[in-house]
């Protein structure tokens, strides 16, 4: 097997955890901060990935390949509930705009459901059908 | 927007001093040697299985629990719908779909199998199955995989179930967590990973649907 230069896709990692950071700290938007949180996670896989790389011997380092096998798996999840979150942040009538503006700047909010209009109820999509 | 300059100059000093520290990091002498020397021992042949399902078996076992744990974060959320689309009039997708669905699902256990000794195993596997399931719902199919909520809830619960069950087993009749007994390390994690495969597969498919899925029952009531 050819010897790969690993040195290129350790800084490439850092690349894309400063942005991902950078992300979430300066983009207001949610689904934004989750793609940027999403753009951190891939910057430490590909660290871990690289490190494997650069082990003496013939083949890498299983530990961190594992470690990001479950890793990738977690984020998927992760990124799922963060969603679920956002959406239902929206339903509420927050919007999805962090920016310290408030609903103002997310425009108005949606319609309540006209069967239950009490925010403990859950559910814009169940009112929707 | 001056905050947002000082946070780009901030995170442009973390991407330099990382970069820096990664490269400067000593060439670690990494576990890879002592992952191969008990890989005989491990009863599997490939050592990123090995390390998953023997060596930190504790931390899958954790990672399991996670992906339940999401599960249950997004059905608490609210309700997700499942479509039950007649695809009669549309035969191109419905015979797309009956042929992907069957080969993807073939895919994925042959990737659970070939993990024993060759890159593959629950993880990727079960990444094949979410994606049967997220066709067939993107398909308008969700109902007819995912509509049954007993064998989801099972399903979903299985593997982490298992592997809990075969962990405190072992650790009460042989004194360590996931201490599988000599020679019989290799059918432990198969039965693992294969109960794995299942709920890691419909953990992800499941997850689209963005909450609980509405059943039958709910629709009459």
């Amino acid at each position: 097997m050819p010897e790969l230069d690993p040195r290129p896709y350790l800084v490439a990692g850092a690349a894309l955890l400063a942005l991902g950071l950078w992300g979430v700290a300066a983009l207001p938007h949610v689904v934004r901060k989750i793609l940027a949180v999403n753009l951190m996670g891939t910057g430490v896989f590909l660290v871990l990935v690289a490190t494997a790389a650069r082990t003496p011997g013939e083949v890498p380092d299983p530990v961190p390949h594992a470690m990001v096998l479950t890793g990738i798996v977690v984020s998927v999840c992760a990124t799922a509930l963060a969603l679920a979150l956002a959406q239902r942040l929206q339903e509420s009538g927050g919007g999805l705009e962090l920016d310290g503006r408030g609903k103002e700047a997310a425009g108005p909010a949606p319609a309540p459901d006209p069967e239950c209009g009490e925010p403990s109820c859950r559910g814009g999509r169940e009112g929707a059908s | 927007m001056i905050a947002r300059a000082a946070v780009a100059a901030a995170c442009a000093a973390l991407f330099a001093g990382l970069s820096w520290v990664l490269l400067e990091l000593p060439v670690p002498s990494g576990l890879t040697a002592p992952a191969l020397a008990s890989l005989p021992a491990s009863g599997v042949q490939h050592p990123v299985t090995a390390a998953l399902l023997n060596y930190r078996g504790y931390d899958t076992l954790l990672e399991l629990a996670v992906l339940l744990l999401a599960v249950i974060g997004v059905w608490s959320l609210g309700r997700g719908e499942l479509q039950d689309v007649d695809l009669s009039s549309r035969p191109l997708l419905l015979s797309l779909l009956r042929l992907t669905l069957p080969a993807l699902v073939v895919a994925g256990g042959y990737l659970l199998w070939v993990g024993t000794f060759a890159p593959g195993g629950a993880f990727q596997g079960g990444a094949l199955l979410a994606g049967a399931l997220v066709l067939a719902q993107l398909a308008g199919r969700g109902r007819a995989v995912l509509g049954r909520e007993a064998p989801v809830r099972i399903g979903l619960a299985a593997g982490v179930a298992v592997f809990a069950l075969v962990a405190g087993g072992l650790a009460l009749a042989r004194g360590t967590l996931l201490g599988y007994p000599p020679g019989q390390a290799g059918t432990w994690i198969l039965l693992i990973e294969a109960t794995g495969f299942v709920s890691i597969g419909l953990t992800l498919g499941a997850l689209l649907a963005g909450g609980r899925p509405r059943t039958v029952e709910d629709r009459d009531a």
